[in-house]
């Protein structure tokens, strides 16, 4: 056995002073300018979306109208009055067209990542690029989809657009469905497996559906946010005055008429311009909401 | 066990019925997973060999020229149209550096909130504004900047320029405000709100991988709330910090729509940030319509450039985010 020293006698027991204001004055100071500068970035950051969002209703809402929803664009900029339709309709076919595309391509590639592909050096590779996928601007994509689709028809159309559009949602599908089909138990593969089903009937039957409402989710918020997709609109679909229900021959949509109007120096373009990012505002919004309650609502409970 | 012979032995391992599609099913998938780098490969080879006449027409000039002249300036002339983007490409990093000033400390002072000041239920409710920060489509925003925004500010840039232009040196960045008020200091603010949610969103996971028994360990050892930010939180999370900037980098240089509405359509370089310039995607998007030729290619070529730039920076954070991750998640463990 070890020999301890003595104890040295302890100093009187004064119980420690903690207490804020037994804080120097400096360290409190700074501490309360860190907790002001905090909020005043919660402040910064909540002030241009609601000022965006005061604007784009009082402005939008001056022109909205069911006819603003229906009519035709008026071809003289100039020209008082409503209309949106073709660009509302531009939008739904155009986006619509590029979910139908991007969605089940993404799944697949999410269900290669997580079911085949693993950690092999090709899903590594794959999961890296579709990250730096999703950084590429999405005016690269429409160039891309201008120079590689709209050159060798010589037509711009909405199936080009929706073609762009699809490039910009794949890799968040991917990534979305993938962390998606992650949270599904490793159980009821393996009980499939073991009821004899093959690979692919798992997959389709067990693991799909168990991942269904975040796999579906993801896919909203990311047709929510290619439908405000501007720039790959305006290079590879153009503008057109008319409805157009198909995916070929001239379009239009939304957010390009909200730029192509919004730089002009008519009021009453303008004005169309703002009453446009009203409806595109509300199309988005309702999307982003759908695809949040069904997160929220039907989530696999991570275990 | 008896023989039976109307049955056909029934072997777990049978390469029977259903393994035509079940390897279907994977070449599909793989399929899928590749189309992704075959869309980046594309994306490359296509628009660089459509850009091909404008870059061999400028060579080195179309990256270290600012004369932009997209129509031949005097017919038949001895004058060419020249393609120098060197205005754009400073354009570009001008507006991204604005709002990489702005939208950083702004990102870490929301994730910070979150992640140690926030009361639970106020969390929720900025996290909700931060995500429809992130869902309003950004020429909505552009929209907004070029009818409300800039007019607003040209006040402001005149008082900051009588009040700071004489100061020598920070004086010429302060330079005389434009009049419509379209300016790099109106697209860099319009971006920054634009990039505050990505950024803010990874700054907020590299802070929650922190662990918690050095918070508390600081915390403990009497620290005020921000000694404890200071000497816990910020050290563990420099690296993660690091590429969630440079993510947000990497979404400045190819926002177009905004930029293309507030930044005011002028190709010059000059120090003053309340000055009109241009950005090359915003270039692209706004000449597009009445280019041709070479014109167009050289478009293209702005396009190429954009590419490779947001390619390399998205790479570098994503690698550098992955590695602060790992090296995170060991020290916790």
């Amino acid at each position: 056995m070890t020999t301890f020293a003595p104890p040295t006698p302890r100093t009187p027991a004064v119980p420690a002073d903690l207490r804020r204001a037994s804080l120097s004055r400096r360290r409190r100071l700074t501490d309360a300018v860190a907790k002001a500068a905090i909020w005043l970035a919660l402040i910064v950051a909540v002030v241009p979306l609601a000022l965006v969002t005061y604007y784009v209703i009082l402005k939008g809402s001056g022109v909205m109208s069911w006819a603003f929803l229906t009519e035709p664009i008026p071809r003289s900029l100039r020209r008082e009055g409503p209309g949106m339709g073709p660009a509302i309709i531009g939008t739904i076919v155009i986006t619509g067209s590029a979910a139908l595309i991007a969605i089940p391509l993404g799944v697949l590639g999410a269900i290669y990542l997580n079911e085949y592909g693993k950690q092999s050096p090709l899903a590594r590779t794959i999961r890296t690029m579709s990250d730096v996928m999703t950084g590429v601007p999405s005016i690269v994509m429409g160039l891309f989809i201008y120079v590689g689709f709209v050159l060798l028809v010589h037509e711009q159309s909405g199936f080009a657009g929706a073609l762009a559009l699809a490039c910009l949602m794949l890799p968040v599908v991917i990534r979305t469905s993938e962390e998606m089909l992650r949270l599904v138990p490793d159980e009821l593969r393996q009980a499939s497996m073991a009821l004899g089903a093959r690979k692919w009937r798992t997959t389709v039957s067990i693991v799909i559906p168990a991942a269904l409402s975040g796999i579906t989710s993801g896919a909203l918020l990311a047709i929510a946010r290619a439908a405000g997709e501007t720039a790959p609109i305006v290079l590879v679909v153009g503008l057109t005055y008319k409805t157009n229900w198909s995916l070929f021959g001239g379009n239009t949509a939304l957010p390009a008429q909200i730029f192509a109007n919004a730089s002009q120096p008519f009021e009453a373009s303008v004005n169309r311009a703002w009453g446009a990012a009203l409806t595109l505002v509300v199309i988005v919004l309702i999307t982003t909401l759908i695809g949040r309650f069904i997160a929220n609502r039907f989530a696999i409970k991570e275990r | 066990m008896t023989q039976t012979t109307e049955r056909p032995s029934g072997g777990l391992t049978q390469r029977g019925r259903g393994a035509g599609a079940d390897r279907a099913f994977w070449i599909a998938c793989l399929l899928a997973g590749i189309l992704v780098l075959a869309i980046l490969a594309l994306i490359l080879i296509t628009t660089l060999r459509e850009a091909w006449p404008a870059l061999t027409y400028s060579g080195l000039d179309f990256i270290t020229s600012d004369h932009w002249v997209t129509n031949d300036p005097d017919g038949d002339g001895p004058r060419q149209p020249e393609f120098g983007a060197l205005a754009f490409i400073y354009g570009t990093l001008t507006v991204s550096a604005i709002s990489l000033v702005v939208a950083v400390p702004v990102s870490i002072g929301i994730a910070l909130f979150l992640t140690e000041l926030a009361p639970r239920r106020l969390r929720s409710a900025v996290v909700t504004v931060i995500d429809l920060l992130a869902a309003v489509p950004s020429v909505v925003f552009g929209l907004w900047g070029i009818i409300v925004v800039a007019p607003a500010l040209v006040k402001v840039y005149r008082w900051v320029h009588d009040t700071f232009g004489g100061v020598p040196g920070v004086g010429s960045i302060f330079g005389e405000p434009v009049s419509s008020g379209r300016s790099f200091m109106t697209a860099g603010l319009i971006v920054a709100i634009m990039i505050i949610p990505i950024v803010t969103s990874i700054t907020r996971e590299v802070f929650a991988t922190v662990p918690e028994s050095e918070k508390h360990a600081a915390l403990a050892l009497g620290a005020t709330r921000w000694e404890m930010i200071k000497g816990a939180v910020f050290p563990h999370s420099f690296g993660g910090m690091v590429g969630a900037v440079m993510l947000g980098l990497g979404r400045a240089l190819g926002e177009t729509i905004a930029v293309a509405l507030t930044i005011g359509a002028a190709t010059q370089i000059t120090p003053n940030i309340f000055a009109s310039g241009n950005a090359m995607p915003a270039v692209i998007v706004q000449q597009w319509g009445e280019s041709g030729g070479v014109h167009t290619a050289a478009l293209v070529g702005l396009g190429v450039v954009l590419f490779a730039v947001t390619v390399v920076v998205n790479y570098l954070a994503r690698f550098v985010v992955r590695r602060a991750e790992i090296r995170m998640k060991g020290i916790a463990a």
